[in-house]
């Protein structure tokens, strides 16, 4: 076996760092020239699009997520207003029909008093009819009675005073008996 | 990593403290991978050597992971969809925008690939298995920062035209004429020459440092193991190191391809716009 350190020592062939063979040039160069074509020309051009790609994409993310919370935003207020309305209308619902409802019960009330007057008034006619009636028939019944009385009288024997008495006593509970039932009718 | 093991190896790991053998520190030969496959075409000589297998399996595994993760995009993403398009904001956000705002987004094919091609070389330095940052290997960070130079000084050109791209560059305004002198040579040579030159270097020299680092932990911790306090002890300590390195090189690993692509954005924001 050689001793290498040796024969470095010996100085036979000492080794020039600074070497440039031209065969190593040229295989260096090439294979950078593959390296850089490949990733230069083929892959780094797609990765390159596909981080501006993924950074449009998160950009659109968060601006369509930005116009959603903005919508969303609007949708509430207008949902509030809404609600507000809703709320507002209600009310002026309500207050209308308080209204109709005191109106619809004073215009009932006033009706039963008109219908309630009515019937006193005619009541009260009737009765005064019934009464100027009543006056009517005992005035033209007093003068029959009193034909009546006097002719009984007439066409009696007196011959006591009880038989008279009794007579008149029969008499007056007759007229009594005939104007109770006259005044009842 | 193979060379490396090849090193303790044929050092011996017989080769012990006290054992009468000097520590076998490891040299630039772990960076030097013998082809398992060469051939020649168009007169120029292909070596497939450990880094290149590993360069084709890191662009394999980084066209396939992000096509799991990218080829069918969908609006609520997956698990795999989820890191992908962490990586993809995190590179997004962290490097583009923050140079070059929203008009990076047309660059994003190119920063993104460099990171991660960048990011995924330098962290088979640490990868159980395959162990070697590719980008230690100063003709890979060559390649990309050729590659930069020509994307900063294209989109220069078309955005501010071909002549006035550098008269902007060089006679920057409001500097007085006899400082002109100086500064418009200073301005061409930084930003056309040493500007690609330092980018590759900076990644190159972090990841070689790193693996050096690593590697003569390794070594000694095996070095040091012998029937002998100091060097159990050395030897444990070694052991810790190394742990304690690999961490911290995975942190240099990630850094430095955040280095490299935010300086690739902010070339290619100063060509979009002539202003210093």
């Amino acid at each position: 076996m050689t001793d290498l350190i040796a024969s470095g020592a010996e100085g036979s062939e000492q080794f020039n760092v600074l070497a440039v063979p031209i065969g190593e040039l040229i295989i260096g160069t090439v294979a950078f020239l593959i390296v850089f074509f490949v990733l230069g020309k083929l892959l780094l051009p797609k990765i390159s699009k596909a981080l501006d790609e993924r950074e449009a994409a998160i950009e659109g993310g968060l601006k369509a997520a930005e116009k959603a919370k903005e919508d969303s935003a609007r949708q509430a207020a207008q949902n509030q207003d809404e609600l507000a309305k809703a709320r507002e209308e209600a009310a002026s619902i309500r207050a209308a029909a308080q209204a109709e409802r005191a109106d619809i019960i004073e215009k009932a009330r006033s009706e039963a008093q008109a219908a309630a007057a009515a019937v006193t008034a005619s009541a009260q006619a009737q009765i005064e009819q019934e009464k100027n009636k009543a006056g009517s028939d005992l005035q033209r019944n007093v003068g029959a009675i009193a034909t009546d009385l006097a002719g009984r009288i007439v066409g009696e024997v007196l011959t006591d005073n009880a038989t008279a008495q009794s007579v008149v006593d029969r008499f007056i509970s007759e007229l009594e008996a005939t104007t109770g039932s006259n005044g009842k009718a | 990593m193979a060379e490396a093991i090849d090193v303790v190896g044929s050092a011996g790991f017989d080769c012990h403290l006290f054992s009468g053998c000097g520590f076998p520190a490891p040299g630039t030969e772990i960076f030097e991978f013998a082809p398992l496959v060469e051939f020649t075409l168009f007169g120029i000589n292909f070596g497939i050597n450990k880094p290149v297998i590993l360069l084709i399996m890191v662009s394999a595994f980084i066209i396939f992971i992000f096509t799991v993760a990218f080829a069918k995009p969908r609006l609520v993403p997956g698990k795999w969809q989820s890191m992908g398009e962490l990586s993809y904001l995190f590179v997004r956000d962290q490097i583009s925008r923050e140079t070059l705002g929203k008009a990076g987004d047309k660059y994003m094919g190119f920063l993104f690939s460099l990171f991660f091609f960048v990011f995924f070389l330098n962290f088979m330095g640490i990868f159980p298995g395959a162990q070697f940052p590719v980008t230690a290997l100063f003709v890979y960070p060559v390649a990309l920062a050729m590659m930069v130079w020509l994307v900063y000084m294209f989109i220069g050109m078309k955005n501010q035209g071909a002549i006035k791209f550098f008269t902007n560059m060089m006679f920057p305004p409001g500097v007085p004429k006899a400082v002109l002198v100086i500064l418009a040579p200073i301005e061409f040579l930084s930003n056309v020459i040493v500007r690609p030159f330092t980018l590759a270097v900076r990644l190159m020299a972090n990841m070689f440092a790193g693996h050096l680092l690593i590697t003569v932990f390794i070594v000694a911790s095996i070095y040091l193991f012998s029937p002998s306090v100091i060097g159990l002890l050395g030897s444990f300590a070694s052991g810790a190191m190394t742990l304690i390195m690999t961490g911290f090189e995975f942190m240099i690993e990630a850094l430095q391809a955040y280095i490299f692509t935010l300086l690739t954005a902010s070339y290619i924001a100063g060509s979009l716009s002539n202003e210093h």
